[in-house]
């Protein structure tokens, strides 16, 4: 808690300049994906201007960073390895890995002690950049010496993180391998500066890349293996804080683990964080943050960060090939994927478990705006600024924007229904793919169908994600924080499915495999049975309303357009006027029927947005809703499956029993016993899909009555506003009227 | 002028300004409206039921006024068109806003066109006048509609001689500003048509929405769903009076400015037609001349006269003209000013009216649970 109060801008102004000037550098290569080349003559910079201040980050106060930065080499990449070592063998953990450690960082030194104690750290880190851009500045003779033992130490690294969090190997392994994807996919240069100022302590004047990514590696003990590799290699510049943000991402998940079970492992973690760096952001951010409302276990963070990595890991993969990324790193990658990838769906289900009903009604609030035509022709697609404003201490700023394109947002559900559909989580669809929509925008017509396309869809994004933040459970998946915070995204693939036509056929399809189900099960459950039959006929009954309401709009518009053409023709009678008077009334007139025309114009937007797409909205989630007594039966064939199958194995050992077969008896035994576990696994996974659905169609019902009175209180409001602002245009030209003798 | 005409030769036995056309009654196709009118000599009122064909028998009756001299100058109240039960949509466009609604705009109309007529100096004093007002027995069934060959003549001619220049400045002027109003006029009512029918559209919608929202009402004793029930109904309520709102403004718009613009419309082609009757007199008169000078002595002194003639009658008609023009203009604009401010006064309330309503409906939604 202490460091809380220390995390504030350095106070070295010069140092602050430094970050803007280099941030400034990078941001301009922000979307060269995977030209390392562009970035590294610029990465050489910082290096040299840590030369100059050396002094200044000698002074720094932290228990690990006591030696002067001539030390860098030697000190920093032992002492903090060790020092988290010596934290973790303090916390009961195997300390095996320790000796790797020392060996490792031990293998590094000699390395690098080579060389001249002071260049050591700052040239190899400039050479290898050199060494990509192919500018000649400083070629020391040990490059190569110090790669190897790195790539060696990144793969023993994984090892010892796992131990090191005494989690399921698994779940251990993969955290520096999503490091590492991060690290892949992401070049965005101005992250660097941006990031680690937050986690910066008020006395480290980090003027360079290293000052910050030697600080990072102390703060976020959990990252800094993982990060430390990635220093040392120094392929990509981004790439130390992209882990740094991804390990702090981590840590903020380990945040409430750490008070609500105090004796889980994970406590290490954030014990560490604040033992070691006594700086960090992180580490006040955690504090804080276990004051605050999540109440979620470690099983569940795990989980979560499983699920992304499998589903993440194809993406980077293929990214990584992109960037030219060292061999060495891939298989580690893939491995930890493919490991991580079975665990998922068991650890899924433990946090749906775990996951507790939360009171909603998050301070979060999501804006999308700006939305803006990326390239021409066809290929052009719509981007969106995202912000994001919150208070909620499990995201590093109070505000945050980014850039997402369309088939972005589709990604993210595609995400979050896979993960959390089957559940029986009501995911909040986003707004479909529009062929004709979209065409017309790529084709670059200016006019007002496309922009009113363009406005309704941005509407709709930003409802969709709003919901999704008011969700308790789906604010806590890591792809819903990624979208949020990150700067750059894997591209989203195959959103095709969601086009259009794809996605009503899907929800169709949804409701026809619903009914034949129906059929097939005797539903024990009249609840459900009778939310099913609310469902459909609601859903009809909006689908109604959504005709009427965007007819009503159609009728605003004409009325918007006739009246401004009635606008007209009185103009040109009041031109064409001989009576003075009656000439300036008509006139006048013209003018207020086009205010007029704006106001009726207005009301149609009011319409539109206020109503056509909440109902629309509606629509939509009525079809999430479906789409969750679809798990939920899919949940429930597959518990009968298993009692019919149990029935057979029974059968097949009476028969046995009978027939006298003692050897296959044992056999048929097993299977018995395999298959009751079976089912009493899948009677309990129904029942809690069950549960949840349940208590997911109260709250949707909840949220259904709450966001449209608040809707239609802001439409009456507008109603009214417009309602007065026509009272005060018929009573400015009420005096013209009578003026006429 | 009108009073003093009506209290010295008291031509009518009815007070021209307070004829009424209270009903129109609809027996299969046919359209019956009922005229009241008071009685000059104190209490009492005239009851009499007319049909189209009775209006146009007047009208007939007005044009073909031979001995009144100058006649031919007179701006002759127009007529609105047929009315039609079931009528087709060129009829509809032709009638404007006459054809809206159950014809009360209709009825207005014509009671205008007798308004028009009684306090017209030369018109009133015609006999068909006070009998159309007074007589029981309905005065136009037998006659045959002479008046469309009038018309169709008319047509073929007016293209001919509309172009015709003018010997008088103050006709060419008055001539070109017609023109120019006719169309003008005959455009903003056909958009203010639009406007309204659109309101109307709009009044329907929110009619059927309201009525779905009931539709979305749930019953249970599920405190959610109770609340949800709640907002849609007060939401179809606010529909409701959104319709209403919307309807009384398109009525009002009908009953002042549609009425307003459609009468000025109207009469624009009225002075039209009565300046297009003087070019066709002025035509006329200049062929007498060119005759008379070109005719040999034997038939002089006939085309003479027959020049004569049409000199003086040409004199008289651009008299009455003169008179008609000045007087017609006071009249429309004295109904364009009472249109847009009953028009403005009568929006005025009914915005106010919604707002209040708007208001209320508002807090109700914010005091809800």
């Amino acid at each position: 808690m202490a460091t809380s109060s220390e995390r504030s801008p350095p106070p070295f102004p010069d140092a602050e300049d430094q970050d803007a000037l280099d941030s400034e550098e990078v941001g301009g290569r922000d979307s060269d994906e995977d030209d390392g080349e562009d970035m590294f003559p610029s990465a050489s910079n910082p290096p040299l201007a840590e030369m100059d201040t050396a002094p200044p980050a000698a002074s720094q106060p932290s228990d690990v960073l006591m030696k002067p930065p001539t030390d860098i080499m030697n000190n920093p990449l032992i002492e903090p390895v060790s020092s988290q070592t010596k934290n973790e063998s303090a916390s009961e953990v195997v300390s095996e890995p320790l000796d790797d450690f020392v060996d490792l960082t031990n293998n590094i030194t000699e390395a690098a002690t080579d060389k001249e104690v002071k260049e050591t750290f700052t040239v190899p880190v400039i050479d290898i950049s050199v060494d990509s851009s192919s500018t000649d500045v400083q070629q020391p003779p040990g490059i190569e010496e110090i790669a190897d033992p790195l790539v060696d130490f990144l793969g023993d690294d994984l090892l010892g993180d796992d131990f090191l969090g005494d989690a399921p190997p698994a779940t251990g392994a993969q955290k520096p391998s999503m490091a590492t994807i991060d690290l892949f996919n992401d070049d965005d240069g101005s992250d660097i500066f941006a990031e680690p100022r937050q986690t910066k302590s008020a006395k480290q004047p980090q003027k360079s890349l290293f000052g910050e990514a030697d600080e990072d590696l102390f703060d976020e003990p959990l990252g800094a293996t993982s990060k430390k590799t990635i220093n040392t290699e120094r392929k990509d510049k981004s790439v130390p804080v992209k882990a740094a943000a991804a390990a702090s991402d981590d840590i903020n998940i380990a945040g409430p683990l750490q008070e609500s079970n105090p004796a889980e492992p994970a406590d290490i973690f954030t014990e560490e964080a604040v033992a070691t760096a006594p700086s960090v952001a992180v580490a006040s951010t955690v504090n804080s943050k276990t004051n605050g409302v999540h109440s979620e276990e470690e099983t569940d963070i795990f989980a979560e960060a499983t699920v992304e990595l499998s589903l993440d890991s194809p993406q980077s993969e293929r990214k990584k090939e992109v960037t030219d990324k060292p061999s060495a790193s891939a298989p580690s990658l893939s491995a930890a994927a493919s490991l991580a990838k079975p665990q998922s769906a068991a650890l899924d289900e433990l946090e749906e478990e775990e996951d507790e009903e939360q009171e909603d009604q998050f301070d979060i609030y999501v804006s999308v705006k700006d939305p803006e035509k990326i390239g021409d022709g066809m290929n052009a697609y719509m981007a969106y600024k995202v912000s994001t404003q919150t208070t909620l201490s499990m995201f590093r700023n109070k505000t945050f924007t980014v850039r997402r394109r369309f088939s972005d947002f589709l990604g993210l559900y595609e995400k979050l229904s896979e993960k959390h559909g089957p559940n029986g989580f009501i995911v909040p669809p986003p707004p479909e793919k529009s062929i004709l929509g979209m065409t017309k925008v790529k084709v670059g017509k200016e006019d007002s169908s496309s922009a009113d396309f363009v406005e309704r869809r941005r509407g709709a994004l930003e409802r969709y994600l709003q919901r999704v933040v008011n969700h308790p459970s789906l604010l806590q998946d890591p792809d819903v924080r990624e979208f949020l915070e990150r700067e750059e995204l894997p591209r989203a693939v195959s959103t095709q499915a969601l086009s259009g036509a794809g996605f009503l056929k899907m929800i169709n399809k949804a409701t026809d495999a619903v009914s034949k189900m129906t059929i097939k099960m005797n539903e024990s459950d009249v609840w459900f049975e009778e939310k099913l039959q609310e469902v459909e006929s609601a859903d009809q009954q909006f689908r109604k309303l959504h005709t009427l309401v965007e007819s009503l709009v159609v009728h605003r518009k004409e009325l918007s357009l006739n009246t401004a053409s009635f606008a007209k023709s009185t103009a040109m009678l009041g031109s064409a006027e001989d009576n003075t008077a009656l000439s300036r009334a008509l006139s006048q007139l013209a003018e207020v029927e086009d205010k007029m025309e704006q106001l009726h114009q207005d009301q149609a937007a009011n319409d539109t947005f206020r109503f056509a797409e909440l109902i629309a909205d509606f629509i939509r989630l009525l079809g999430a809703v479906r789409g969750s007594f679809d798990h939920r039966m899919k949940s429930w064939q597959r518990w009968q499956d298993a009692q019919a199958m149990l029935q057979k194995k029974r059968e097949t050992e009476a028969k046995l029993l009978w027939a006298n077969k003692p050897d296959k008896l044992q056999l048929a035994k097993e299977e018995i016993a395999e298959w009751e576990a079976k089912v009493t696994q899948y009677e309990r996974d129904f029942d809690r899909v069950s549960a949840t659905v349940r208590k997911e169609v109260v709250r949707f019902e909840k949220e259904k009555a709450k966001n449209f009175k608040r809707q239609i209180i802001k439409y009456m409001e507008c109603l009214l506003q417009s309602q007065q602002q026509l009272i005060k245009y018929w009573e400015a030209f009420l005096p013209e009227a009578k003026a006429i003798a | 002028m009108m009073e003093e005409v009506q209290e010295v030769r008291s031509a009518l036995s009815v007070h021209g300004h307070d004829i009424k056309v209270t009903d129109v009654l609809r027996d299969g196709d046919a359209l019956t409206f009922v005229i009241v009118s008071q009685k000059l000599s104190g209490t009492g009122e005239y009851h009499v039921d007319r049909t189209y064909d009775d209006f146009e028998w007047l009208q007939q009756h007005l044009f073909s006024q031979e001995d009144v001299p100058g006649i031919q100058g007179v701006i002759f109240p127009p007529i609105p068109a047929k009315p039609q039960v079931n009528a087709s949509a060129k009829v509809l466009k032709q009638l404007g806003f006459l054809g809206l609604g159950e014809w009360q705009p209709y009825c207005k109309a014509l009671e205008t066109f007798l308004r028009q007529v009684a306090s017209h100096s030369m018109l009133e004093k015609n006999k068909a006048v006070e009998i159309f007002l007074t007589s029981t027995d309905p005065p136009g069934r037998q006659r045959a509609r002479k008046n469309i060959f009038n018309r169709l003549s008319q047509a073929v001619e007016e293209k001919r001689k509309e172009g015709h220049k003018d010997v008088d400045e103050f006709f060419q002027a008055a001539r070109d500003q017609n023109l120019n109003l006719t169309g003008h006029s005959k455009n903003a009512a056909e958009r203010f048509l639009d406007v309204v029918l659109t309101e109307q559209k709009i009044a329907v919608a929110c009619g059927h929405f309201s009525a779905a929202l009931h539709l979305c009402v749930e019953a249970g004793e599920d405190p959610d769903k109770q609340a949800f029930s709640r907002i849609c109904v007060k939401l179809s309520e606010v529909f409701e009076s959104m319709k209403k709102n919307m309807t009384s403004t398109a009525a009002n718009d009908v009953s002042t400015l549609g009425l307003g613009l459609d009468l000025e419309s109207r009469y624009q082609e009225a002075e039209k037609e009565m300046l297009f009757r003087r070019t066709c007199k002025l035509v006329e008169l200049e062929t007498a001349r060119r005759n008379a000078e070109k005719a040999k002595p034997v038939k002089k002194t006939a085309m003479e006269e027959v020049k004569k003639a049409a000199e003086t009658e040409f004199d008289q008609i651009c008299g009455v003209a003169k008179q008609e023009i000045a007087r017609f203009e006071g009249v429309r604009v004295e109904i364009l000013q009472q249109a847009l401010v009953q028009w403005c006064e009568q929006q005025l309330l009914t915005a106010k009216e919604s707002a209040d309503q708007f208001n209320q409906y508002l807090q109700a939604f914010r005091g809800m649970a």
